[in-house]
């Protein structure tokens, strides 16, 4: 709306702007991109249906899918511009010493009420920084200046005004005004928001033009593409959110998408149940969210600025008992939302939706919301958690439990895509241990390549079931890679990636968190400043142990061996081939974005430490994060044992499963007479006791037969009875609550109290009975004689 | 703003009223475009004064009507509209028509639009007295005109068992009322000007200058309590819900909708509106228990939701909890809670008054509310079940829809409460609050799974009478669907209205940080804490 008003306006600053007209100027409109998905999602979702199919060429496609993939086709070519304009932006953007002054011509504060009342949605004064004159005219807040640098005014408490250079750009218009404060709702672009751009337009992309065939003929064809245009625009925002509110509320609009795709055919109960189930897991975290954002709100003196709170967290300017607290309570949403252990039981539940969405939103894009919520208020955590130092704190622990457990849950699924849910949350588990670590960039760098892989193997495993009807691997798959040798190879492509395979993008991207970790100073390489968490680079290097020994599983399940199912299964069409083909690409290349300084080339040039160069913020609002050095030995060691698993999955299918198979005659997907069977269930329970001998077997025994049977079983158990049982318990015992508050309390006692009041006064005579029968003059005479005598004994008490 | 405008808008319904009444029951389309147009009318009046209206002094009243009334006992007629009440009237005048478009092709049992639509006429002068009235008599006798006509429309057109819940309702506003009333003569007998003069009226803009000066602590408290009692039955705050899940599940489902659209804001805004601008410090001595009892309404409500078999009925309790927000921003006695309070008024009326209207059509499609023999909604009637699902995302405070706009900002309120307000009591409330919301949304989609999802029930899955939203009811309902995502996307609309009369409204004492910060002339009671602050700072 007032964003129209836009540059033309930006002369008030005095600083000249090359985003103002010239290449750049994406950056300042970066929302028209999640605009152009809301349009998209309005009118598929009001015409959509009316409009029909659109004729292309010889065929006929459905309008409204050909909307949404022509939204999201435009929004990606925008992302690429923006991406590009970025890059030339952060280029020439001066280096930490460019403090343009801009002169802060208004008051920090709020103004009166006559100052604003005709500007305000032009001004954007809420005591948070101030790009502008302050006499109201200039809408645009952020400009660009010099060599494109935003200057960042922040009127401090008492008056003086601290200067910062930032690279990023902000702009908005004031959302709600409260108290005289006024709250902008608006963009931020920098690093994370570029990268995220492309992640999710990409993404969003080829699950659109993948969906076209998946869920060809369904039954609410046109609502599957609305919400996916109405995801798609919710995350875009949630991305470019400048302030906490408008996070929180894009926040809940991906919730939203993601409850109604998982409950995408609710005619069958467990799905909805799946769609109820993931929203309300994840209304337990955003309790958190709400309640941690509160109070940075008042900690960073009445703003929800993101930038300020930053900038604040940084300097010092707010306790860091504060900052614990808030950091604690957001941590809780993280845990919801990105799937952390105790609360990522909905996860791998919200695979009952299709499966494009699996992958756009419980895979690629809005899982890692928590991940980037962290990395947005960064210094909050940073600070709050004292990451800086060695002590392992809550981000660090949740995420390095959950790469394990998660890990773990994934050897006993036979459903494909909950093997590759607990992947993700074990995924997952390593970015919130990166960010916990103080590996700011590795977190991103892993998000970036994981968007890929695991995206990839969703779409192969739809393939996969949109050829057999079912995702079962054990009953319906086997030998696949016959029938289907494009998907076969993808998927295989995306699984070493995400093993994390020299040279596959996965290697790149887990090994700068493990080295982010600092453990072990034996392994040469060194955390920078962040100290030394060793816990979690042993964890992190079991994860990777697990990841590609349960991949191997799984493609042994579905592409070897003979095929179990019915039917003749084929290779699915084009439009589910070419977006695997892609997302296999890039499975392998995205991880040559980041190589390390001194790695083929010996010095720092060319696409090294390109990636942290554009995404990490520049400015006052971003924590001294320290960079680890390399390490060979290290990456030799993280390789060595993350083939392992592998190597013992490989020995166990490969070789024995295999060869009992042709000794039984039929396609076998487990040894009938394996550790499963062999150990009993308690002497499992006494091996997860006693860690240290459970940590032997890991190394020893292991992986392929061992974890896959008594641990995971354990893990699985613990994952049903006892952690999922808290939360239905949780649901019942409220229910009961409600139940007993409502039959024992409410009924009986206040309503009783209510009832027995009248006929109390029903003893003052059979007249008022009467009266219930219709006389209401009456009882209305009687009611204001009783307030009348009440009403005396009031003023005789004044 | 003219003159005219505000008895206007009051008093048209009235004389519409004069002549529908002279007019026989059997001329029915007579009474219904008279009833309409009327409403039609008062509403485009309502836009004119919208218009008129001065957005930068939303702070003060507009459109003053200041006249000799009753002598005898010192009261005038005086109305005004400033920032707070004008998104009210409009919400009113908003809700009316829509109700009678609603009910023009079926008035519920046993028909008779003539006095059906009188007292829908009767309830619009009534509500929208109450919002301009500006003098206690003045706004206690709108408080009361509004009392009659609900209870008619639920004791005649009401479900099975509406003589109880009718009488229950009349009974419970009255008693409050009647306190009420103490309270305000008391006010009449205790206020004093500056200059320490009996100030012997009932002007608000006097009394609110009086703001409790010089009042007996313990007075102050009683007549704050007074009023306490009286607007939070009508609100209804916990323990004195009970008549609400009765009226709502009995009364007709139009009746149901502007009981909850705007009768049940009459008590909120009474508390901004007169009791804390007048008796401050009793106010903030009251707050924790307000703060408490609102929390405990939050939560009490939800679990009573979660107990409902019947869906109106759920909806019902599902305003105890959602009211519990709004007397949780009121009690924080900030302006941000205050806000926000106004705001969850607004959006309760437009997204509660919706789902009500829902429920009336499930009602009239299935003959039963009864939960567990609903289902497949969304396969019988797909547009019906997908407005029910955006209503049942709105109402449980999904950002984006209005319903968010109440909530969050009274949680952030309880934060950081007024001077001379426990912190630490109202942190806990807020994080209650918090709980409060995963607990809405825990009843909300149960209920739209139950309701909505699923397949239809072999009782129902071929009955011809069950089809989808007709012409009247999209008509009826379009209006306030848009105004949900309008004022969920851009909620400065509101807020921007009604900032500077909040402001204006609170006590000074209420929200500075320490002595220096206060206005010329003006000093605060102990109450307050300020002057510890100013020792510990």
């Amino acid at each position: 709306m007032k964003f129209l008003l836009a540059a033309s306006e930006v002369p008030e600053v005095s600083f000249t702007s090359d985003v103002g007209g010239g290449f750049n100027i994406i950056l300042e409109y970066v929302w028209v991109i999640p605009l152009i998905m809301a349009l998209s999602f309005a009118v598929i979702l009001f015409f959509g249906k009316s409009l029909g199919s659109i004729k292309i060429g010889d065929s006929e496609t459905p309008a409204s899918s050909t909307i949404g993939i022509a939204a999201v086709g435009t929004c990606f070519l925008l992302s690429l511009w923006a991406g590009a304009a970025w890059i030339d932006h952060r280029d020439n953007f001066p280096e930490a010493d460019a403090t343009s002054v801009l002169e802060h011509g208004g008051d920090g504060e709020h103004s009166d009420d006559a100052e604003h009342s005709d500007e305000a949605e032009h001004s954007d004064e809420e005591g948070a920084p101030a790009y502008f004159d302050g006499d109201g005219a200039p809408l645009v807040d952020a400009s660009v200046g010099g060599a494109g640098a935003a200057a960042l005014v922040e009127a401090g408490e008492d008056g003086h005004s601290e200067v910062h250079a930032s690279v990023a750009i902000l702009k908005g218009f004031t959302w709600f005004q409260s108290g005289g404060h006024e709250f902008t709702v608006g963009i931020l672009v920098d690093g994370p928001t570029i990268l995220m751009l492309f992640v999710v337009t990409l993404i969003s992309l080829l699950v659109h033009i993948y969906s076209t065939d998946y869920v060809h003929g369904d039954r609410r064809y046109t609502h599957f593409f609305a919400f996916l245009s109405l995801f798609t625009a919710s995350m875009l925002f949630l991305i470019m959110s400048r302030s906490t509110v408008q996070f929180i509320t894009a926040w809940e609009l991906v919730g939203v998408c993601s409850f109604a795709l998982i409950g995408h055919w609710w005619e069958e109960k467990p799905n909805s149940d799946a769609a109820l189930k993931a929203f309300l897991t994840n209304r337990v975290g955003d309790m958190g969210l709400l309640i941690g954002m509160i109070i940075l709100y008042f900690a960073a003196g009445r703003t929800f600025d993101i930038m300020t709170i930053n900038e604040m967290a940084v300097a010092g300017e707010i306790p860091r008992n504060t900052l614990l607290i808030a950091a604690l309570c957001l941590t809780a949403a993280v845990m919801s939302k990105s799937g952390q252990f105790i609360l990522h039981t909905w996860l791998p539940d919200a695979m009952a939706g299709p499966t494009p969405v699996s992958a756009l939103i419980h895979a690629a894009t809005m899982v890692v919301a928590g991940v980037y919520m962290i990395a947005r208020l960064y210094p909050v955590f940073f600070e709050g958690f004292a990451i800086s130092g060695s002590s392992i704190n809550a981000l660090a622990l949740i995420g390095a439990i959950t790469v394990v457990f998660g890990g773990m849950l994934a050897f006993v699924q036979d459903d494909i895509k909950k093997v590759l849910a607990y992947s993700t949350v074990s995924q997952l588990g390593y970015m919130v241990m990166a960010l916990g670590v103080g590996a700011w960039t590795a977190a991103l760098f892993h998000l970036f390549t994981h968007a890929f892989f695991k995206a990839g193997l969703f779409l192969g495993a739809g393939s996969v079931a949109h050829s057999v009807h079912s995702f079962d691997m054990k009953k319906d798959m086997g030998g696949m890679r016959k029938f289907m040798p494009t998907t076969f190879k993808t998927f295989v492509i995306c699984s070493i990636s995400l093993a994390g395979v020299f040279p596959f993008a996965g290697f790149w991207s887990k090994d700068e968190i493990l080295v982010g970790t600092g453990g072990w100073g034996l392994f040469g390489g060194s955390g920078g400043s962040n100290g030394a968490y060793t816990l979690m680079l042993v964890m992190g290097l079991v994860g990777a142990m697990l990841t590609g020994a349960y991949m191997t599983r799984v493609i042994y399940l579905t592409f070897f061996g003979e095929f179990r199912g019915h039917g003749h299964p084929h290779e699915s069409g084009k439009r589910i081939t070419i977006p695997l083909v892609i997302l296999s690409v890039f499975a392998v290349g995205a991880g040559l974005l980041n190589l390390p300084p001194g790695f083929i080339t010996g010095e720092e040039a060319g696409w090294q430490e390109r990636f942290g160069h554009f995404i990490e913020p520049q400015s006052a609002a971003f924590p001294p994060i320290g960079h680890a050095t390399p390490s060979y030995t290290l990456a030799i060691v993280a390789s060595i044992l993350g083939l392992l698993g592998p190597a013992i999955a490989v020995f166990y299918y490969f070789n024995r499963v295999e060869a009992r198979s042709k000794v039984e005659g039929r396609s076998l997907t487990e040894l009938p007479d394996g550790l499963t069977s062999r150990v009993p269930i308690a002497k499992a329970g006494h091996t997860l006791l006693a860690e240290k001998y459970y940590l032997d077997h890991l190394y020893t025994d292991v992986i392929a037969g061992g974890t896959k049977g008594p641990v995971a079983d354990m893990a699985d158990w613990s994952n049903k009875h006892l952690i999922d049982n808290v939360i239905d318990t949780a649901g019942r015992t409220a229910v009961t609550a409600g139940q007993f508050v409502y039959t024992k309390i409410d009924q009986p006692l206040v309503d009783g109290a209510v009832d027995g009041a009248g006929k109390a006064s029903s003893a003052f005579g059979d007249e008022l009975r009467k009266s219930q029968t219709g006389k209401v003059q009456q009882y209305a005479a009687y009611l204001f004689a009783a307030a009348a005598v009440l009403a005396g004994v009031l003023i005789i008490v004044i | 703003m003219p003159d005219w405008i505000l008895p206007a808008i009051t008093f048209v319904p009235l004389a519409a009223v004069a002549v529908m009444m002279l007019m026989p029951a059997d001329a029915e389309s007579f009474h219904k475009l008279t009833a309409l147009g009327t409403s039609l009318f008062v509403a485009a009046v309502g836009v004119y004064m919208a218009l008129e209206f001065d957005f930068d002094r939303s702070g003060e009243l507009q459109g003053v009507v200041d006249e000799r009334w009753i002598d005898i006992i010192g009261s005038r007629f005086i109305v005004g509209v400033d920032g707070i009440s004008l998104p009210l009237i409009l919400l009113t005048m908003l809700v009316v028509p829509l109700c009678i478009i609603y009910s023009w092709e079926h008035f519920p049992e046993p028909h008779n639009p003539k006095a059906f639509l009188i007292l829908i006429m009767i309830l619009e002068t009534g509500m929208i007295g109450t919002f301009v009235a500006q003098d206690l008599i003045l706004f206690f006798v709108f408080f009361e005109v509004v009392l009659l006509p609900m209870f008619f429309m639920i004791a005649v057109w009401g479900g099975p068992d509406r003589k109880y819940a009718s009488l229950k309702f009349f009974l419970y506003t009255l008693f409050g009322s009647a306190l009420m009333l103490v309270a305000f003569l008391s006010l009449f007998f205790l206020a004093e000007d500056s200059a320490g003069e009996a100030l012997r009226s009932f002007d608000l803009r006097a009394l609110t200058a009086w703001g409790g000066a010089g009042l007996a602590r313990g007075t102050g408290l009683l007549i704050f309590g007074g009023m306490l009692l009286g607007f939070g039955i009508k609100v209804p705050m916990f323990p004195f819900h009970t008549w609400l899940p009765d009226a709502h599940t009995q009364a007709p489902t139009v009746g149901s909708v502007i009981l909850a659209a705007v009768l049940l804001k009459l008590g909120t805004y009474g508390f901004v509106r007169i009791a804390i601008p007048i008796l401050p410090e009793a106010a903030v001595e009251w707050a924790p228990w307000i703060g408490l009892l609102a929390v405990i309404g939050i939560i009490y409500g939800a679990l009573g939701c979660l107990a409902q078999t019947d869906m109106k009925r759920l909806i019902a309790f599902s305003s105890v909890a959602h009211m519990g927000f709004v007397m949780l921003g009121i009690a924080t006695l900030t302006d941000f809670g205050i806000n926000a309070a106004v705001f969850g008024m607004v959006a309760h009326g437009l997204i509660t008054g919706m789902l009500f209207f829902i429920a009336g059509s499930v009602k009239e499609r299935y003959h039963t509310l009864e939960i567990k023999r609903l289902g497949g909604l969304l396969v019988q009637a797909p547009r019906m079940g997908w407005m029910l699902g955006f209503c049942v995302m709105a109402s449980l405070g999904l950002p984006g829809l209005a319903g968010f706009w109440g909530e969050f900002p009274a949680i952030l309120a309880a934060y950081q409460p007024a001077n001379g307000i426990s912190e630490v009591t109202f942190r806990v409330y807020m994080v209650i609050a918090a709980l409060g919301t995963v607990l809405a949304a825990g009843y909300l989609l149960w209920l739209l799974q139950r309701t909505a999802f699923g397949t239809p029930s072999e009782e129902f899955a071929d009955d011809p009478h069950v089809h989808d939203a007709n012409n009247f009811e999209y008509v009826a309902w379009a209006p306030l669907l848009a105004l949900i995502v309008v004022l969920g996307v851009y909620p400065n609309l509101l807020f921007e209205t009604t900032d500077d009369a909040v402001q204006n409204s609170l006590h000074p004492c209420l929200s500075a940080e320490s002595v220096e910060d206060l206005p010329e002339g003006v000093t605060c009671s102990s109450v307050f804490e300020l002057d510890d602050d100013l020792a510990g700072g």
